[in-house]
């Protein structure tokens, strides 16, 4: 193991946990391996690593949510067995899931409430939770409901929650994937100062330059192996990026010589109350995608994506008729088969459940989407070879991995499904594709791929929608960037003017000078 | 030491073949355990129950008589569960599909109306037990309304209607006061295969036939693939592009349609004649028998034909073993207690876990 010299290790001293072996195993599977971590008090510790890599594993263990298969954990040098979360919280261990886990319902101090042992009253409770919210710099208002909250703010009641239980040890888990870089920001001083009062902090992302400017050390794991312990500031955001995915990741090639051509997918003024009570209301979303071009749509999630997307792709339809428009042809009122017969194609974020069938095996997955505007059906028979070619063919043009000819879609790991997903839609060569999250939760092998393969088809004339909260990945594909914020969508960006603060700003609610020139000129 | 369930990382297939055989074989272990307790010989009462019919030309033929409306029904069932639409008033469809048929025999009986008065008789039982499921459909697609409710409940209507129906208009003025239309004319009867040797009747082949139909309608056809998609993925059917609503009401129209059709075979076949006593529970039952058979038209096929062995063997018990008759129902019910419980192993296995090794095994 090429395991150097932790940063700011104090010889002598014992580490406040220690994992020694640790090992979880599922069946024949090796979630974790072996795997051998200290944590220090006053530092910042970063746990890197792609998806399955054996993060979340490794996390619920020391957070008492599942117990290792082999291994021991010391606490203080002490041999701890945790027999559940309880024990864990008792000991000082806090942890901050990436899910919020907040009834939205009930007002921001019944939550803190509802993770509380209890023994104080509602009244003290409230009172404390004030102190720690200004201590910290994390204002929260305990009487307002939660539904009322941004992601943000949601995040702030699950610090604070625990924090009021003093933890000598605080695990959080990608706390920045919901945040704006604004409120990234604010989070890091706040981490800071946890640091500075002696906390020792264990920090799950795979956000690279985050790590290298917050985090004293990081281990990096691989296929449940830990294959790394080094100092974050001394790396590349490159060879961090290498340590992780075991080799080098392929460049994303730019195609050259697309210009926009005809508009092939229009939105006009679409405004659309949500289906559901805590859904966001569309308002007066207006925009354009033109054959060759990727248009990007960044904005933290919960600002009315979902049900854009819902929108475009006709699983809900449009009030008007020529609200959207799909090569041309009013298409407001159309389903979801029939914007694939005109051309369409949509990527939903969900992979399991709303982009595939998580039982079902890829064959019928393929049928899934395809039904409609291919061959795969005739005369209302399947045309099971037909389907089973399809499969063959994303198999090989994405490189899907899997253990079969034709698997259940539930058996692939994150990265392959995505490349499944994408490629059954990129392979019918639509004119329109929507896609909501293409690299969510992915691989970076796979998200390179996946990114190339969207680049390529915008190349080849096609209109490419990208909804993301990532960032860079916009920046690496986009041509325009628009951003979405309360269900409003902002005017769209040139990717070169779109510098991460100005998409930010807009991120976070403001209205820049650009979108009131936008708005004068148009 | 533990037992634990845990994820398999693809549904069995072998379990899912042999999980309803599992689930047979503990069915019959307790029911056996069951005879001890209640001082019968087990062995004795497994033979009577499960062997003893299958030795006889006369009750082989009674086997499939019962199996006919059971296999009938839950094929139409599968095809709501499979969708995870819970149509339960299959007997209610029975009933109105008997009554709905039954109006033509009755209008005919005693004139001499030709051979086209049965295929009649059988359209208009299913198109009348079809209306009849499409009720809790649309109650629940344009009202919201539990179609578990709803199709139960009118189970109890349906019965009331025919109870109506057989003691007042229709009522067989020869009858000497009993609740009974008169008998079906053979014009109005179905006749049985072989005369002499035992009742098994025409109704049985349109039973296969239907099976035959459901599978492939489910393993080839594209409105298939809709049934289980909407049932296993919900989202990602309406994703796909197809419409839930519309699959309630299609569903429960099937399923009705061939209770109903099931209904009228029975009436115009073994009974010959509409009374209270046509609803006999084969609606509920089938409800076992489409679990039993995993959902699956041949499999169907398969836990009908057992599902008729035991009421069978359960006549044939109460006759030598003295046992009431009952107990076929306490089996069934023990069956489906089973079946259910044996499916979890087809996403799950079971595990021995002995509790966390003390010592830090040696690594490299």
């Amino acid at each position: 193991m090429l395991d150097s010299t932790p940063a700011g290790r104090r010889s002598g001293k014992t580490p406040l946990l220690q994992t020694v072996g640790l090992t979880k195993r599922y069946g024949n599977f090796l979630a974790n391996d072996a795997i051998d971590i200290d944590i220090w008090p006053r530092q910042i510790h970063a746990l890197l690593g792609e998806n399955g890599a054996g993060k979340s594993t490794l996390v619920k263990t020391v957070y008492g949510l599942i117990q290792p298969s082999e291994g021991e954990m010391r606490w203080q040098g002490e041999k701890m067995v945790l027999s559940g979360p309880a024990e864990a919280r008792s000991r000082g261990i806090g942890m901050v899931f990436q899910h919020f886990s907040l009834f939205d319902n009930l007002t921001v101090a019944e939550n803190v409430a509802l993770g509380l042992d209890g023994k104080e009253s509602f009244k003290d409770m409230s009172a404390r939770l004030q102190e720690v919210s200004n201590v910290y710099g994390l204002p929260l208002d305990p009487k307002r409901e939660v539904w009322q909250l941004s992601v943000g703010e949601r995040q702030r009641i699950e610090i604070v929650r625990v924090l009021m239980q003093n933890p000598k040890f605080l695990i959080l888990d990608e706390p920045t994937a919901v945040l704006t870089p604004q409120e990234a920001d604010q989070l890091f001083t706040v981490l800071e100062r946890l640091k500075a009062e002696g906390r020792a902090i264990l920090y799950i992302s795979h956000k690279l330059e985050e790590v290298k400017r917050l985090c004293d050390t990081a281990t990096i794991l691989r296929g449940g192996k830990k294959v790394a312990t080094c100092n974050p500031r001394q790396e590349t955001a490159a060879s961090l990026a290498r340590m992780m995915v075991g080799g080098e990741i392929g460049e994303v090639k730019a195609a050259s010589g697309r210009g926009a051509l005809a508009p092939r997918l229009v939105i006009k003024q679409l405004s659309l109350e949500p289906d559901d009570p805590h859904g966001t209301h569309l308002q007066e979303v207006s925009l354009e995608v033109c054959g060759g071009e990727i248009l990007g749509i960044a904005g933290v999630a919960g600002n009315g994506q979902d049900e854009l997307f819902a929108a475009l792709s006709g699983e809900r339809l449009a009030p008007g008729e020529g609200v959207v428009v799909i090569e041309g042809e009013a298409a407001g009122f159309r389903d979801v088969t029939e914007r694939r017969r005109m051309g369409a194609a949509f990527v939903p974020e969900e992979r399991l459940g709303h982009g595939t069938a998580p039982r079902m095996k890829l064959s019928e997955n393929a049928l899934l989407t395809g039904h409609a505007a291919s061959s795969m059906v005739k005369k209302g028979f399947i045309d099971k070879p037909a389907t089973l070619a399809h499969v063959d063919r994303t198999t090989k043009s994405f490189d899907v991995r899997k253990a079969k000819r034709d698997p259940e879609a539930v058996s692939l790991s994150g990265g392959n499904l995505q490349k499944f997903i994408v490629g059954r839609e990129i392979l019918r060569e639509p004119g329109v594709l929507v896609v909501s999250q293409p690299t969510w939760g992915v691989d970076a092998g796979a998200a390179a791929t996946i990114r190339q393969a969207l680049i390529d088809l915008a190349a080849r004339g096609s209109a490419v929608l990208v909804i993301s909260q990532d960032l860079d990945e916009l920046a690496e594909i986009a041509d325009r960037i628009a951003v979405m914020f309360h269900g409003r969508l902002s005017p769209p960006l040139a990717a070169a003017e779109a510098t991460r603060e100005k998409l930010g700003l807009l991120m976070g609610g403001a209205r820049p000078e650009q979108e009131v020139k936008h708005a004068i000129g148009a | 030491m533990q037992l634990v369930l845990e994820k398999r990382a693809e549904r069995s297939a072998v379990i899912a073949v042999a999980s309803p055989l599992i689930a047979v074989a503990l069915a019959v272990i307790t029911f056996a355990i069951l005879f001890a307790i209640m001082g019968k010989d087990p062995i004795r009462a497994l033979y009577v129950y499960f062997v003893e019919p299958l030795t006889d030309s006369f009750t082989l033929q009674e086997i499939v008589v019962k199996a006919t409306p059971l296999v009938m029904i839950a094929v139409g069932l599968a095809l709501c569960y499979i969708a995870n639409i819970w149509n339960i008033g299959a007997e209610g469809q029975f009933i109105v599909g008997a009554v709905c048929g039954s109006w033509l025999a009755v209008r005919t009986n005693g004139t001499d109306a030709g051979f086209w008065v049965l295929p009649a008789m059988l359209v208009m039982g299913t198109i009348g037990g079809a209306l009849y499921g499409l009720i809790p459909a649309i109650c629940r697609v344009y009202f919201g309304a539990s179609e578990i409710l709803t199709s139960l409940m009118l189970v109890y209507v349906a019965n009331l209607g025919l109870d109506y129906m057989v003691r007042g208009p229709w009522r067989d003025p020869q009858g000497m006061n009993f609740p009974t239309t008169a008998a079906f004319d053979p014009a109005a009867s179905i006749g049985t295969l072989f005369a002499g040797t035992g009742r098994m009747h025409a109704g049985s082949i349109i039973a296969l036939v239907v099976v035959m139909l459901a599978a492939v309608l489910l393993g080839r056809m594209i409105m298939g693939f809709q049934i289980r998609l909407v049932g296993a993925a919900p989202r990602a059917a309406r994703f796909s592009g197809f419409n839930a609503n519309r699959l309630v009401l299609f569903t429960f129209a099937i399923s009705g349609g061939l209770a109903g059709l099931a209904g009228i075979i029975e009436v115009a076949g073994p009974i010959g004649h509409l009374d209270p006593g046509v609803p006999s529970g084969y609606g509920f039952t089938a409800i076992i028998v489409a679990f039993l058979g995993r959902l699956n038209p041949v499999g169907i096929l398969v836990a009908g034909l057992f599902l008729a062995l035991t009421y069978i063997g359960g006549e044939g018990a109460q006759i030598s073993l003295k046992v009431p008759l009952d107990l076929t129902k306490v089996f069934q019910g023990i069956l489906l207690f089973y079946v259910l419980a044996c499916d979890s192993l087809i996403v799950y296995r079971v595990r021995l876990l002995r509790t966390v090794r003390k010592s830090v095994p040696a690594h490299a």
